[in-house]
This record gives C-alpha cells, structure tokens and sequence, in this order.
C-alpha cells in the first residue's frame, strides 16, 4: 500500500483534505509551528483579480482606487506580462487562505504548506503583529467599514466621501504610530463619553420605539461627538500620526469625516507590520514550504514528478537577479530571507569557525526549529538582518554597497563581500529594511488654533534627501482639504 | 477544525462598484480616448471590448516621497558584485534607469504617465452616446400611451393575498389583541394547573373548583371571539397604475440599395445604420424603426432583411419617401408620435425624380418631421472632386435647396468608414436649444 497523497495534476476536495492534513501533522509535530485555525477557500482567477484590488482583503469600502487597481492587473493579466499569485492569505483568526483553482494538486499543497501553515504561523507569533493588529476582529472591523463608508455616501454623497478618502489615502503612510500606542482615554474621560451618550439618548428618546414588539431595535444613536475632540488644548506636539492628528484636531471636519479618517487610519496601522516584515513573513513561509515538501518526499507521501513541478515553481520564486540583469527589480525578499532561514538552520546544526565567531549564541547549538521560532517571534526585517546575515550569505548574494550624494556624478563602492565590510553591508542593508528611514519623516510641529490656524508640518530629513517636490504640493493640498486652512511644511536636516 | 471551501460559484463582479467608480473619476480622460480609439475602427469592431489608453492624470494617488535625486547622500545594497572593489567609482546613468533602481522599484512608486485597460462594449458605447439625442424630441399626447408604471398607493383593506402587509397586519392585531385583553394560553394553563392540584386533594374546594371552572371556560371562549388575528386586522399593499409620459418617436431608416451603389457604399450605409440601430436601442426604448429600402421602387423590410439581404436594380429615389409617407399615414400619426427620419444614398436617382423628392420633402415630409439626416455616400475621389458643399451630384444639389429652407433638415457626406463615428456625432449632437 503506497503512502502517496496524490499522484494525479487534477484536485478534488477529497485530495485537497488528505494533503492538509498529512501537512498538518509535519508543520505541528515536525515543526512545532503553532497556528491560527485555518479556512481554505478556493476561487476563480477571476475572483484572485478581485482580491488583489482590495488591498488582498476580503471585503473592503469602495473607492475607485480599487478600481483602478483592478483595471490595471487585469489588463496585465489578460496580456500576459504577470502572472497571478498562486494565493493570498489573510491575516485574520481563522486565518484564511485563498487557493486558485487552476493549480495542480502539488501546486495547492506547496499553496496550503506555504499560507495556511508558512504565513499562518508568522502572523500569529511574530511580535508587531501581536501588539498592532487584531486578527479576530479585522474582518469585522472591515465589514464595519464598508457599511459605513457606503451609508456615509448615502447620506452626504458619493463626491464628498471620495474627497475625504482621497485625502486620506494621501496621508496613508503618515497614519501610523511608529513607536507608540495611541493614547488610551482615561477613566475619567470614558466616563464622561459615556454619561454624554446616555445623555444624548435620552434627549433623542422617542415614546414610539417604546411600543415595538421586542426584538425590533430603535435605530442606533450616531456616534456622538466627543467635546474634548475638538480644540483640545493639549494637542502633544510634535505627533507623528498626522491622520490621527487631523481626526483629533482639525477644526473643519464633521463627525463622520473623522471617522472616515480613523477607519482609513487602521487600516494603515493594520498593514504597516507587514510593511516591515517582507523579508522574514515570505522567508518565514517559503522556509516551512520547502521543509514540508522535502519531508513530504522523504516519506513517500508525492512522487518525484511532483517533487520537480515543486523544485521547479520553489526555485523560480526565490530567484535572485544580479544588479546588472534586465530582470532585478530589487533585492528578492523570498530570496533573502529564504535564503537566510536556510543559513539558520545550517549554522544552528553544522557551523563553520567563521559562523561560530559571528554567532556564538546559537552556533552548533543543534534545535533550529527554537532558534528559527524565536527568530520570527521576536524580530522585523532590519533586526533580524542586524542580528542573523551571515558572511556566507553575503558572499553567496555578492553584496555590495554604493554610497551615493545627490550632486556627485558617480556612485562610489563603499564595501563589498569582503573581511572588510561585512559589518558594514550588514548594517547598510538592514536599514535599507527600517521603514521609518525610507519614509519621509514628517511630523505635525504647530498647529495656531486660536490665531489665524495655520497647520505647521516639518520634514525632518535623513541624510539631506529631501521630498520629491511634485507630489509634496499635491499631497499638502490634501492636507488643507482636511485641516480646513493653511498648511505649510518645512524641510530640516536632522543630521 | 479546517473549512475547505468552494467559493468558485459565488457571484462575480465583486469589483464592480469600484470600476464604476474608476470609470466616473477618470471619466474626461476616458471620453478622449474612446473617441480616439472608436475613429479608425469599423462598426463591425464596435460590439466588441477594446483596450483603451489614458493618460493618469485626474487618478493620480499621490504620497510624500523621498527624492534622493535632489539632495542629500545614501547608501544602498545591491546583489551580484562581479569585480568591485572598495572605493571603485561608477558613473550614475543620465536618468531613470540603474543604478538605484533597486530602492525606487521596492518603493513601488507611481506608475507612467499612461495607463491602459479593457473596457467593456457597454462602457464604450456608453461613453460615445453619452451626449447625443435625438432632436426636437417632444412630448406627445398620453392618449392610449402603453406606457404605465404601478406605483404604490398606500394601504388597504381589500386586496389580494399575495399583497398582505404582513408588518401593518401583525400590528394592528396585536393592538386589537392588547385591546381586547385576549386572554394568554400562558395564563389559561396556569389557571388549569391549579384545578389540576385542587382536584388532586384529598378534600375537595368544590366551590374553588367550580368558580375556576367557569373562570377557564370563560378565558376559553373569549379567545375564541378575540381572535389571535381578525379579517379586520388584515391591511394589503395597494398599487394603482399611472400612466407615464413618453415620447413616442419612430425613425424611418431609408437606404438605396440599387446597382449604382457598389458594395462599398452600401457596406457604408449599412454601417451607419447599424450605428443609429444601435444608438437607439441603447437610448430609447420607445423608437419604433422602419426600414424602408428602394431600388426603383421601395419596401419595408425587417432589420435582418435590410442588414444583409443583396438586391439590385434601378433607382427611383421618390419611392422610397412614397413608402414611408404611406406607413406614415397608416400607423403614426404626428399627433402621437415623433418622426425623424435618415436618408442614405449615393446621390444619384433617375433624372428629375430629385425634383420631385424635393417637392414632397417640402410639401408633405417636412412638416410632419422633427429631423431629416440625409447621408451621401461617395468614394472617395468624388470626396476630393466635391470638396465644397456646394458641388455634388445631383441630389446632393437639390437637397441642399431643401436643407436652406428647413432648419431640422440636414445633410452630410460619408466616404470612407472612419467619416461615420464624427458624421454621427455631428448629426446627434445634444444641442442646447432641444
């Protein structure tokens, strides 16, 4: 009796729940890999396109831009220039994992190997996800926002909601707390919110409703609008957030503009975690895929042939073109941090003398599994370069560094692959992985209230390099838009 | 513990809203390109999808960004060093490309200037018709106007079952019911659990026994007459029909389809009226069409007929506006209907039946119509010969007496099939006086 899972191109959900399982049972015994429960659901090229349009997400608010989107992988789609993903997988609890139904049945179980336990397993334990977003109640949250998003166009029309959310979406990248929590109300403050609602309702109390039969609820109360959020005199100067501070602040919104704001607001702060794991999120899953399959192989579960459709997809998706190949559009992230989970696993069982002198807290220490896990618990990509690029990687990737100044007319080569410079391209690429130096770093400075109500904004720049000046005026616009008067924005060098 | 689930069946078009709203934001954009894109294709092409072009300006998403061009210093990290050593110096490329190409790609920034997509037949005719009508279009008389709408017209208390208004139902026995005090089964069931336990003792309470007796009968019967729901509680829907004014318009489609026009021409002809065909089963859902076709004497055909049906023979133009004065008389009466009418034909008819055309266009036609379009068609040397608006065979000489004397008659020359799409923009366009 042959153990083989499948032997056939062709899946049926039979097949689809013999692999999952048989998968389940390496990721949880073998890997020790600790999930969120998983919901597969297959769909339809078709219906990939039109995940991929909202943001990969299963419900989202309307607004053009998606459309737009849409149009565009669609009309890249249908000419051939880009294939579809062969999944995408949501961040949410149950963690759901969309398989496109043109797949061969290997194809699905490196699919399922790679989300349901790959990405799964990362979203679950790594630490920004677990302080910054909510997987049981993102899908909520979502269905939340597009009810009200489409009510608000409803009610004060299409034009108006797309003004604000245009705006909003401007301001996406300045809509995060980089470093800290947004401020909890106190006790006192929600107290007084909540006396102001019961307030508010009994001032709205309709003898009517009182006569429904039970079951029937009177309409909700809008959301009430706290005092305290307007002309706050202690507005905590300078604030990162500008979205936060414009829901906050601005003199001129409407409730349901701010809450417009606070909606497109958490959707930033819910995807900047993975913003800042590219590297470690698709190394962390293509790493547990390639383990899966291998040991899928060892135990007779697939066939050599599927073993090569599978050698065959793993090795074109973590391809490393070189500087100077017409195909290199930047550095692979499923290659490198694949690339590094496998140094790991080396380094943690056969160790080099160089490897012992650079990594002497887990060289030859024999578990990579723990030393793997603790690795994706515990970093984001510019740490987990910090602490774990290795010079054998460096030299198989054939780093090198270019420092480059705006008014010179040369690149200059500021450290290679070599004794040299391995401590220098590590820490070069590890910023080139800290999203906050790559983003422009703009803070709201002052904001006169009670004077003529100009809003100060101040770039503080990194090395020099200033914004790019088309789309700075464009942008600032939209900031007037929401802060209702002037705004101004200032460039210094930060050093 | 895991779903499989089989989402393949569920409705598609997920993005619709979305697209619509794509589609209205870049709307200018959109207009130019499918005017661009329709002018050098065929009707034939018309029903099909087609990619169109736009440039992204109006759709722009724009964030701060960092220009590393403009100032300040940076170092980045590329893969695949060959023969660098420290210190090496590589010249920047002019512009855009290399280099530091590898950062700006990850910052996945703005597209090009352009942008292309497919768009759906639907969506481009839509576009191309968007601000084209028909002409003096005016309301007719609403006498035996077919065009009715039910609308509602509150509540009832007679109607048909399926029009029961089950939420005013409900309410209203409910308040009858409070009214009335209907006794709860709640309550008679209590009450019949103590007679239960009182007759269960030892020593009877006859006189107890007998007064819940008569108390439970009681309950009983007033629940019979205090129904849980009564005919008078009952409310309908009600709906009455109204009628809608419409404009009744029909159009008279006349082609020539004689031996003088060649294959070409009546290729031409076809096409436009496939246009206009198409034009006002998309507008107007009221337009009755008439195709009139004519060699030397006319018929009324049907639209497969007078698409693709071959006929030859000799051209007595004059035919065809008899036939259609004649349908006229018979089945649409100015008072009831707008008439208009399209004329295509290579401007050549038996010698002084122009007169004559012109003579009934003036006499009898004219008055009864809102719009005459007379299209010519020629190749294109006569294109060139006939240059000036005043040349032309003779037909064309002679319409152009009628066009000085009707304002609602007009007449344009088509040679080659690009000419269509702007000639029938020119003759449908929404003016402001309409």
């Amino acid at each position: 009796m042959s153990n083989l899972l499948f032997s056939e191109a062709e899946w049926d959900f039979a097949t689809l729940d013999r692999t999952f399982k048989a998968i389940e049972e390496i990721a949880v015994k073998d890997l020790k890999l600790d999930i969120y429960p998983n919901q597969i659901e297959v769909i339809s090229s078709e219906q990939m396109l039109d995940a991929y349009s909202s943001l990969a997400m299963p419900l989202m608010y309307n607004h053009w831009s998606f459309g737009k989107l849409f149009a565009r992988e669609e009309a890249m789609y249908r000419a051939g220039y880009s294939a579809l993903a062969y999944e995408i997988v949501i961040n949410s609890s149950p963690c759901i994992s969309y398989l496109l139904e043109e797949n061969t049945m290997t194809m699905q179980a490196l699919v399922m190997a790679h989300a349901a336990f790959g990405h799964n397993h990362f979203f679950k334990n790594n630490y920004l996800f677990r302080q910054w977003t909510n997987a049981e109640g993102i899908l909520d949250y979502l269905a939340f926002a597009k009810r009200y998003v489409a009510a608000c166009e409803e009610k004060y029309g299409r034009e108006d909601v797309e003004a604000v959310l245009d705006s909003a979406h401007a301001l996406m990248d300045q809509g995060v707390f980089r470093y800290r929590r947004p401020p909890r109300p106190s006790r006192e403050r929600t107290l007084e919110k909540l006396r102001a609602r019961v307030q508010y309702e009994e001032e709205s109390y309709n003898e009517l409703w009182r006569t429904l039969p039970v079951g029937i609820e009177p309409p909700a109360a809008p959301p009430t609008v706290d005092p305290e959020d307007h002309y706050s005199g202690d507005m905590k100067l300078p604030e990162e957030n500008i979205l936060y501070f414009l829901e906050k602040h601005s003199p001129s919104l409407k409730a349901w503009q701010r809450e417009t704001l606070r909606i497109v607001r958490n959707l930033a702060q819910y995807f900047y975690p993975q913003k800042q794991t590219k590297v470690m999120n698709e190394g962390c899953a293509s790493f547990v895929h390639h383990a899966i399959m291998n040991i899928l192989y060892d135990r007779g579960m697939i066939n050599e042939g599927s073993l090569l459709e599978f050698m065959h997809s793993h090795t074109s998706v973590v391809f490393q073109p070189e500087f100077d190949d017409k195909r290199y559009y930047g550095i692979n992230p499923y290659a490198l941090g694949f690339g590094m989970m496998t140094d790991i696993k080396r380094i943690a069982m056969e160790p080099t003398a160089e490897d012992r002198e650079w990594f002497p807290a887990f060289a030859g220490n024999g578990d990579w599994v723990g030393t793997l896990k603790d690795a994706w618990a515990n970093y984001r990509d510019e740490s987990f370069i910090e602490q774990f690029l290795s010079p054998k990687l460096m030299r198989d990737f054939r780093f090198f560094s270019l420092f480059d100044k705006a008014d010179e007319s040369a690149y200059r080569v500021s450290a290679i692959h070599d004794e040299t410079g391995y401590r220098r391209i590590r820490q070069l690429l590890a910023r080139q992985y800290d999203v906050s130096l790559n983003e422009p770093n703009i803070q709201v400075k002052s904001a006169d209230l009670k004077g003529n109500r100009r809003l100060i904004l101040e770039h503080k720049m990194h090395r020099g390099i200033p914004l790019d000046g088309k789309t700075r005026e464009v942008v600032l616009a939209h900031v007037e838009r929401l802060w209702g008067h002037d705004v101004g924005l200032s460039e210094t060098d930060a050093g | 513990m895991t779903h499989f689930i089989d989402r393949r069946l569920n409705p598609k078009g997920k993005s619709l809203g979305n697209r619509q709203r794509f589609l209205r934001r870049a709307r200018t954009q959109i207009r130019e390109a499918v005017q661009k894109s329709l002018k050098d294709t065929s009707v034939a092409d018309i029903d099909k999808d087609r990619k169109i072009r736009i440039s992204t300006k109006g759709t722009k998403e724009p964030r701060f960004r960092l220009d590393p061009r403009a100032g300040g210093e940076h170092d980045f990290v590329l893969p695949g060093n060959k023969q660098f050593t420290p210190g090496d110096e590589i010249k920047k490329p002019p512009s855009g490309e290399g280099g530091g190409r590898g950062k700006e790609a990850a910052d996945f920034a703005e597209g090009d200037d352009e942008f292309e997509f497919t768009m759906t037949q639907d969506e481009v005719l839509d576009i191309f018709f968007e601000d084209l009508e028909l002409p003096n279009l005016v309301r007719t008389t609403l006498k035996d106007t077919p065009n009715k709408v039910w609308k509602r017209a509150g509540i009832t208390t007679s109607g048909s079952p399926t029009q029961i208004n089950l939420i005013r139902t409900m309410r209203n026995a409910q308040g009858r019911r409070m009214a009335l005090h209907r006794p709860k089964l709640k309550d008679i069931e209590a009450l019949q659990a103590e007679l239960d336990g009182l007759e269960r003792e030892p020593v009877a309470d006859r006189e107890k026994i007998a007064a819940l007796k008569e108390q439970i009968a009681k309950l009983h019967s007033k629940r019979k007459w205090v129904g849980f729901i009564d005919p008078v509680d009952v409310r309908f829907n009600s709906y009455t029909e109204q009628p809608v004014p419409t404009s009744q318009a029909v159009m008279f489609c006349l082609m020539d389809v004689s031996g003088s026009m060649g294959e070409r021409e009546k290729d031409l002809a076809k096409r436009f009226y496939m246009l206009l065909h198409l034009f006002l089963k998309r507008r107007y859902k009221r337009v009755d069409i008439v195709f009139i076709r004519h060699t030397h004497d006319a018929q009324e055909v049907d639209e497969q007929e007078f698409f693709y049906s071959r006929q030859s023979g000799g051209t007595i133009v004059s035919t065809a506006l008899d036939k259609m004065l004649e349908i006229q008389k018979e089945r649409y009466a100015t008072t009831d209907w707008n008439i208009y009418a399209a004329q295509a034909s290579d401007g050549y008819t038996q010698s002084g039946d122009a007169r004559r055309c012109v003579e009934m266009l003036n006499n009898d036609i004219m008055p009864l119509c809102q719009y005459y379009a007379y299209i010519e068609i020629l190749d294109e040397r006569e294109m060139e010969v006939f240059a000036s608006e005043e040349s032309g065979a003779e037909l064309w000489r002679a319409y152009r007496t009628v066009a000085d004397g009707w304002s609602n008659f007009a007449t344009k020359r088509i040679s080659k099939p690009a000419d269509i799409f702007p000639v029938f923009r020119e003759l449908f366009k929404k003016t402001e006086a309409a």
